[in-house]
């Protein structure tokens, strides 16, 4: 789950990384009596759930509150279009309103976990405000890494490493150590994916601090049922319309995408493979959907229920390979769906495993218009030729 | 011969009383396998599924000597159970539970370094040696004995993949779900290296997904001097970067993660690269046919 800049800067201030003065406004109006309580000029940031908002305009600098009330106007209600946002971009509801920082250097810092090493893993580099990705491939050797022991988690000498590297001698040397252990402890805590600052900032002379300038926080799905505080930061705005409603219907696992073919498919294997063989038929898959293994007849109805709501679906793939799933349940499914709703593409099944006799019994007593499968290349190529 | 089970396998399920554990219990029995204990806090004393149930993992490898277990805890306690079991001495641990933190695997993992304990999973499918031992969820009427061995981080794409190798008339030594989670307990690579020394199999069936890097550590291994001819299949090519496709671990991060990448750092190593899931079978059979091992 992802959250905004303000959200992430609250949780890190909270475990003692320091960030700059400011505060989320919901209104132009709000935005200036941020700015009013700050006293100086502030910088106006638009809060998305999308990085690149500079490049698109999202960022504006205001040297009064009057200018602060009057970018704010112009961002928020924006549709902002960002690299990261797609073509059909994101609307603005609320801002971060935050004293200007004079940055002397802009540095990286961000903690995951590095799955190869099953451990939590922090990233330093002297290149800030650039993506990590670009310096890894570019400049490999500018990164600095240091994984933890999650018995012992962040020792200090991890932060010194890191900080004699990005050149924090000095008396910046504590407060470095102290930055990183707070974001070292805001991850663990909080069962983050990922805790990042781009760019931590060292201030002009001649009182260096360090601030974290942009932050950004995922958090681990699995790990939300213990920490509702995280959960309750979700903002659904952010989200495709569809797979929110899928989510409210107990479908978890369902990505939107771009084709006509919709699928339903058990296990998140199968599902991607399943895709992958409708394009290798020429066709497109309108979404990835993983009905899951809990046997649920509603849920297979809500699955057909996301999928004919997506006018873009010109034909249904289900490929089911009962394990845990049972195929009868399945089944019984595909029947309840088509009495419950005007199904009006045509349907290819494939089904295959677990009590696959009693699923076909059902299928058959129902005789449903079904384009029926044996395996799943022939699966495939049914679904693209009845999309056509 | 095969890996990790076999007829001998004495399972222990925790969590036997719940619907998905009692019903997988009774498939596993009915396949064959030798269940000699459950597990249930506070239900000790009771029998399910024809086999005595007790409250600590440690009381049932006392009284039944059992040797591996298999874990259909919730998520939220899945971590514990895991470590319950390693705790009890446990040899090789199967956990099927979907949906457990990643902070709680990397407890797991590091309580499980260095002590010769062999995890599968979790959010895996278990793991099968057909005809002899099925210690998970599959389907057990879709796998036949033979000298196959095949590997998966996906599950039902292991029951594709057998599928399609059975129907040839190909079985298989032992089939590994080592599940979709980023922090597996077992990585493909140790398999493979489970299936290299294992007599038995004389081919394997690698098949990976988008995310991680678990795929070029295999090729790693492969290029470094298997034997066996590998044959591979990725899935995800038609996915999304930066979108996770059910999976946690199945996200396009970087380009190590895409299916491209891996199926060329395969390709590299020797491993037969199948373009489609449909494939798996046919490639396996010519492949194997071709090196003289049908």
């Amino acid at each position: 789950m992802k959250i905004h800049e303000y959200q992430a800067k609250q949780i890190m201030a909270e475990f003692g990384v320091p960030v700059p003065r400011g505060r989320v406004a919901r209104s132009p109006e709000e935005a200036r009596q941020v700015a009013e309580e700050l006293g100086g000029p502030v910088v106006v940031k638009a809060q998305i759930h999308a990085g690149g908002r500079g490049k698109g305009g999202g960022i504006k600098l205001a040297s009064t509150p009057q200018e602060a009330e009057r970018v704010a106007s112009q961002i928020i209600g924006m549709t902002l279009v960002t690299p990261q946002t797609g073509p059909d971009g994101r609307l603005v509801k609320s801002v971060l309103v935050e004293e200007q920082v004079a940055a002397d250097r802009e540095l990286y810092l961000s903690v995951l976990i590095d799955n190869a090493a099953g451990r939590p893993l922090m990233m330093a580099s002297a290149a800030g405000g650039m993506e990590i990705e670009e310096v890894a491939s570019r400049t490999p050797e500018a990164i600095y890494r240091t994984t933890t022991d999650p018995a012992a988690g962040f020792q200090p000498y991890q932060g010194r490493q890191l900080a004699f590297a990005l050149g924090l001698g000095g008396d910046l040397l504590r407060p470095a150590v102290q930055l990183m252990t707070g974001l070292y402890r805001a991850f663990a805590a909080r069962d983050a994916s990922l805790a990042e600052i781009n760019p931590l900032v060292v201030t002009a002379p001649p009182e260096p601090r360090l601030l974290a300038l942009d932050a950004k926080m995922n958090f681990d799905d699995n790990a939300l049922f213990r920490h509702p505080e995280v959960a309750a930061l979700r903002d659904k705005d952010e989200e495709d319309p569809l797979e929110v409603e899928a989510q409210e219907l107990g479908i978890n696992n369902y990505v939107k995408l771009t084709g006509n073919i919709g699928c339903v498919v058990n296990g998140a294997g199968l599902a991607m493979a399943t895709m992958d063989s409708i394009k290798l038929a020429g066709g497109e898959p309108t979404n990835f959907l993983d009905i899951g293994t809990v046997n649920d007849v509603a849920r297979v109805v809500n699955a057909f229920r996301i999928l004919t709501a997506d006018p873009n679906v010109r034909a249904i793939l289900i490929n089911i390979f009962g394990g845990m799933a049972r195929v009868d349940v399945i089944a019984q499914g595909i029947v309840d769906a088509h009495q419950q709703m005007e199904v009006k593409v045509p349907v290819v099944v494939r089904l295959a495993g677990t009590n696959l006799e009693e699923g076909e019994r059902i299928l058959r007593e129902a005789s449903l218009p079904l384009i029926r499968a044996e395996e799943l290349g022939e699966a495939a190529e049914k679904a693209v030729e009845a999309a056509k | 011969m095969s890996i990790l089970v076999d007829s001998h396998t004495r399972v222990l399920v925790q969590g036997i009383t719940g619907r998905e554990g009692g019903f997988q219990t009774r498939r596993c029995i009915e396949y064959g396998t030798r269940v000699v204990a459950g597990v249930t806090p506070g239900r000790g004393g009771e029998t399910a599924e024809g086999v005595p149930v007790f409250n600590t993992v440690r009381e049932a490898v006392q009284e039944t000597n059992a040797n591996c277990s298999l874990i259909f805890v919730p998520a939220a306690f899945a971590a514990d159970a895991i470590l319950e079991a390693a705790d009890a001495g446990l040899p090789v641990i199967v956990c099927i539970t979907e949906g457990i933190p990643t902070l709680d695997m990397v407890m797991v993992r590091r309580r499980l370094q260095g002590e010769g304990i062999r995890l599968i999973g979790p959010n895996c499918p278990g793991v099968i040696t057909p005809g002899q031992c099925r210690v998970g969820i599959m389907p057990g009427d879709v796998f036949a004995p033979g000298p196959v061995g095949v590997v998966s981080r996906s599950g039902t794409l292991v029951y594709e993949a057998v599928d399609q190798l059975t129907r040839r008339g190909i079985g298989q030594s032992t089939c590994v779900g080592i599940g979709g989670d980023p922090i597996p307990g077992t990585t493909v690579r140790e398999v493979l290296e489970l299936f290299d020394a294992d007599p038995e199999t004389k081919a394997l069936v690698l098949i990976g997904e988008i995310g991680g890097s678990a795929e070029q550590e295999a090729a790693e291994y492969i290029r470094q001097g298997m034997s066996k001819p590998v044959i591979s299949f990725v899935a995800g090519s038609t996915a999304p970067p930066g979108r996770r496709m059910g999976h946690a671990g199945a996200i396009i991060a970087g380009n190590t993660g895409t299916a491209q990448a891996k199926k060329e750092a395969l390709a590299a190593a020797g491993a037969v690269i199948c373009e489609s899931p449909a494939e798996i079978g046919s490639t396996t059979e010519r492949v194997m046919k071709e090196r003289g091992l049908l």
